[in-house]
């Protein structure tokens, strides 16, 4: 929240825009650390569908979350060809299972269309707005509640 | 560095000297009669006193004046240590400790205690005996004797100068004549002391006569530079008193031999009495002496000139001892050269002195630092890993030098590590030190009598193992003085020493840290255990358990057998919070109870937090560790020893006797239907409790010793899982948490954790 609060008074945002099955989506690039190739993941037991597992990011265990997957769409079939966004959520860092890294975006708030009132989790839960950049259509997501128990402890 | 730091080093160095003080008392109430134990007492106090003055801590200042100045009749000789003193300054050294904390954190104290405790301390440096065993008689009398203004206005700290100090002293209006032998020790000039300041300090007090004692000066090829090899016979009329006397040398008295006599009171017979001519001692002679100390030391022609000269000055000094100036001269400046000439002295001599005489050097450091080194090390022990597997895939012949060189880069690493952890293991002698204090302060409330016996108190341990042990620890001690001890009456009445005796004793065992907790107490009452058992319904009423089996019913939540609900115990949150912190930590609790002979409690814990000896195992295509510690031993099953039981379950018979076997890759949900236990391996380990399960995996890879890695960090606690590690491919393994494995196949659902199981 406080890199929002941040770009709120500087006016622009830049974001990060990705390619997920045939959508784009974007994130605030400051909550990016890095984006690094698909490594083969370690299963977590009793885990949610969309959680992959979790890989050695330099030492540390990064859980995988299939963002597609995270979305109730079809679950990825990683290849070497997917990328992961390491991302900065809270205080933990996770890792989002993507299939491309499109675009990076200057945009200003004005430029932020509010989410249309579409009765599902995701744009409950994720999404902050859609831009039009280019006769595309981009969703902007919050990463804060990519996992669902992040939210309740917030509520 | 600003206040707040130099601050914080205070309370840091606070702690140490309260440790100090306490290992110091205890050691005086054990009998120990070394003066210099009493030493190292009063110099904590001293330093405390020394220190909070120089921040304003006035409450702290004034208790640790009062403190100090029972200390120093105890050093004096003019206060036995006994028992009941002790047990005085043993809770001073509590409240000093209470009021050092709430110096640091703010927050009150208990003022009404440190007000009866000064008292306390006042009557003692008076003379006064303790009333034995009775502090609320001392309480009813103390507060007659001292200025009733005080008790109005509530807590008052206690003005002290040192006017007062010398007024409480008899005061001695006949001159009396002291003959004092003062050799200083090398330190002290290493301290900046000097010995010409003292001397000239000392002749303010009264007439005095000196003699410079040079026979311990060696020729000068020999002469140590940096060392002490004067002492000085002086005899001084003073009304002053000793006392006065050694308040001269208050400063420099752990630094030097000091031997202050009184030889007469009667000051006309002092003369005849002297083993040595008196002299007069001219002080304008030290005076001139003293501007030199600030010439630099890269004078080098110049100090080996002056350092001839004294030589040659003690000779001729020796040889006609009636030449007093010069005598003056030498004692005053021999010192000062001998510091002067440190650059040049030969080195290793020094050295060697100083490492005799001093303290092991340590330095502080920010556990973060540590932390930081201990996850880099980490780090590179998985990074060599790593590349000496990708060095052996890619290299088909194993001669290769880059071989040989990972060979030793593993070795090192290894070393690395080692040291690395060494840095953290720390000894457990401050928890146990601080469980002295409870000891004491549930005896008293207990009104039982208590000996805590603490052994092995320089076993080291991890540090995070050591501080996460002080919370069961001072559960268990409560327990133990509250519940195990029977009150003094029904000691007496047993035919035991009525005085309880707790023994805390710490040891390395085969890897790990094991503490015990013994009582000689009446032990568990196993009827009264499995009495409250059913009654709360925890077992069955006709349920047929071995005594071992009820003594580890405590443990259960909610359970206590006190009679009535205590402040110390009772309330039912004890032994199952002290047993759950020891396995978060990765130990085991045990219990050994005798009736009538007391229980021992004994804990095993692990040295380390940061590393596992782990069995790596294959389930259902993954990589698990398996904490070697759980396992008791390994089989290949047989078709003929499994037999199923009901619909599901299956048992295996390990000699005879039937062990419930439990799939891994199924609990964990890693495959829908069970493995054929014929193809896989069993573990069979031991869980809490006591009870064996046989675990199913799928293969065993090997043994290792594996960096554990939090799983919370970043993601959440695992059902079944107890951390995770990085192995050498550089992937991540999750490492089984066996108890709550067993606790699933028991029937407790292994429960994912409900919101993350709940949606997406």
């Amino acid at each position: 929240m406080t890199y929002a609060a941040k770009n709120l008074t500087t006016g622009g945002r830049e974001l990060i825009a990705f390619r997920v099955g045939d959508q784009e989506f974007c994130v605030n690039i400051m909550s990016v650390r890095e984006i690094r190739g698909w490594t083969p993941a370690t299963p977590m037991p009793h885990a949610p569908s969309y959680m992959l597992g979790v890989i050695n990011l330099r030492g540390a265990v990064l859980p995988i979350i299939d963002f597609c997957a995270r979305l109730g769409m079809k679950p990825a079939e990683p290849t070497v060809r997917h990328v992961i966004i390491v991302a900065q959520v809270n205080s933990q860092v996770v890792g989002l299972l993507v299939d491309a890294v499109s675009d990076i975006l200057t945009v200003s708030d004005a430029d932020i269309q509010p989410t249309p009132e579409i009765a599902s989790e995701f744009a409950r839960s994720l999404a902050r707005g859609v831009l039009a950049i280019d006769g595309r259509m981009i969703c902007l997501v919050e990463l804060d509640s990519i996992f669902p128990h992040h939210e309740r402890e917030a509520a | 560095m600003d206040m707040n730091e130099i601050k914080e080093i205070f309370f840091q160095e606070c702690e140490e000297q309260l440790a100090e003080l306490e290992s110091g008392l205890l050691k005086l109430n054990d009998g120990d009669r070394d003066p210099e134990t009493v030493n190292a007492v009063f110099r904590a106090v001293h330093s405390i006193k020394g220190g909070a003055g120089a921040f304003g801590l006035d409450d702290l200042v004034s208790f640790a004046h009062v403190f100090e100045t029972t200390l120093d009749c105890v050093r004096s000789n003019r206060l036995e240590p006994n028992q009941d003193v002790l047990k005085v300054m043993l809770r001073s050294a509590d409240v000093l400790a209470d009021l050092t904390n709430a110096a640091r954190d703010g927050g009150g104290v208990d003022e009404a205690r440190s007000r009866q405790l000064i008292k306390e301390l006042e009557a003692l440096a008076n003379g006064e005996m303790p009333q034995p065993g009775a502090p609320e008689i001392a309480k009813a009398v103390a507060p007659a004797a001292p200025a009733p203004a005080v008790n109005d206005d509530g807590f008052q700290p206690v003005a002290f100068s040192f006017d007062e100090f010398e007024a409480s002293e008899p005061p001695a209006i006949e001159p009396s004549t002291y003959e004092i032998v003062f050799s200083p020790k090398s330190e002290l000039y290493a301290k900046g002391n000097d010995a010409t300041l003292l001397l000239r300090d000392l002749s303010r007090l009264g007439e005095m006569s000196i003699r410079c004692d040079m026979d311990r000066l060696p020729a000068l090829e020999e002469m140590n530079p940096e060392a002490a090899y004067f002492s000085w016979e002086i005899s001084l009329k003073t009304e002053k008193g000793e006392e006065a006397i050694r308040s001269v040398f208050e400063f420099a008295e752990w630094d030097c031999d000091l031997d202050v006599t009184l030889v007469s009171g009667d000051a006309s017979g002092a003369g005849e009495e002297l083993p040595m001519h008196p002299v007069p001692f001219d002080l304008s002679l030290l005076d001139e002496e003293a501007p030199s100390r600030g010439e630099s030391a890269e004078e080098d022609e110049e100090m080996v000139s002056q350092q001839r000269d004294p030589r040659s000055a003690a000779a001729s000094a020796a040889a006609t001892a009636s030449n007093v100036l010069q005598m003056a001269q030498t004692a005053a400046r021999a010192p000062l050269e001998n510091a002067k000439v440190a650059s040049t002295a030969s080195a290793a001599q020094a050295a060697a002195q100083q490492a005799a005489s001093a303290a092991q050097p340590t330095i502080r450091v920010d556990l973060d630092r540590v932390d930081r080194l201990i996850n880099l090390v980490g780090e590179l022990v998985i990074n060599q890993a790593m590349l000496s597997q990708s060095v052996i895939e890619n290299d088909t012949n194993g001669t290769s030098s880059i071989n040989m060189g990972l060979e030793e880069l593993q070795q090192l690493t290894r070393e690395i590590q080692d040291s690395v952890m060494a840095i953290r293991a720390q000894p457990v002698k401050p928890v146990f030190q601080r469980m002295s204090r409870i000891v004491r302060e549930i005896a008293d409330m207990t009104g039982k009598s208590v000996r805590l016996v603490t052994e092995g108190e320089n076993t080291e341990v991890d540090k995070t193992v050591i501080d996460k042990l002080a919370e069961p620890l001072t559960h268990m001690i409560r327990n133990a003085v509250d519940h195990g001890l029977e009150t003094p009456e029904k000691r007496v009445a047993a035919g035991k020493n009525p005085e309880g005796t707790v023994r805390l004793t710490a040891k390395h065992r085969s890897g790990r840290i094991v503490i015990e907790l013994a009582d000689d107490g009446a032990g568990i009452n196993r009827e009264k255990v499995r009495q409250k058992a059913i009654d709360n319904d925890l077992i069955a009423a006709d349920a047929n358990l071995s005594d071992e089996e009820i003594d580890n019913l405590i443990f259960h939540a909610g359970f206590s057998t006190a009679d009535k609900i205590s402040d110390i115990s009772g309330r039912g949150v004890g032994m199952d919070v002290v047993k759950r912190s020891i396995q978060a930590l990765g130990g085991r609790i045990n219990i050994q109870s005798k009736p009538g002979q007391g229980s021992v409690f004994i804990m095993s814990l692990p040295l380390t937090l940061a590393v596992l000896d782990g069995m790596v195992v294959t389930v259902a295509n993954q990589t698990l560790v398996v904490p070697l510690t759980a396992i008791v031993e390994t089989l290949q099953p047989e078709a003929s020893a499994i037999h199923s039981f009901g619909a599901s379950q299956r048992l295996i018979s390990i000699r005879n006797s039937f062990c419930p076997l439990v799939d891994v890759g199924r609990i964990l949900n890693f495959r829908a239907t069970q493995a054929n236990p014929v193809e896989g391996v069993a573990l069979l380990v031991e869980s809490e409790g006591g009870g064996q399960r046989a675990l199913m995996v799928d293969a065993i890879q090997g043994q290792r010793q594996v960096v554990i890695k939090s799983l919370e960090a970043n993601y959440t606690h695992v059902p079944g899982i107890a951390a995770a590690t990085i192995l050498g491919d550089g992937r991540v393994a999750l490492i089984l948490d066996v108890d709550a494995i067993v606790a699933a196949s028991r029937g407790q659902t292994l429960k994912p954790e409900m919101t993350l199981a709940a949606t997406g």
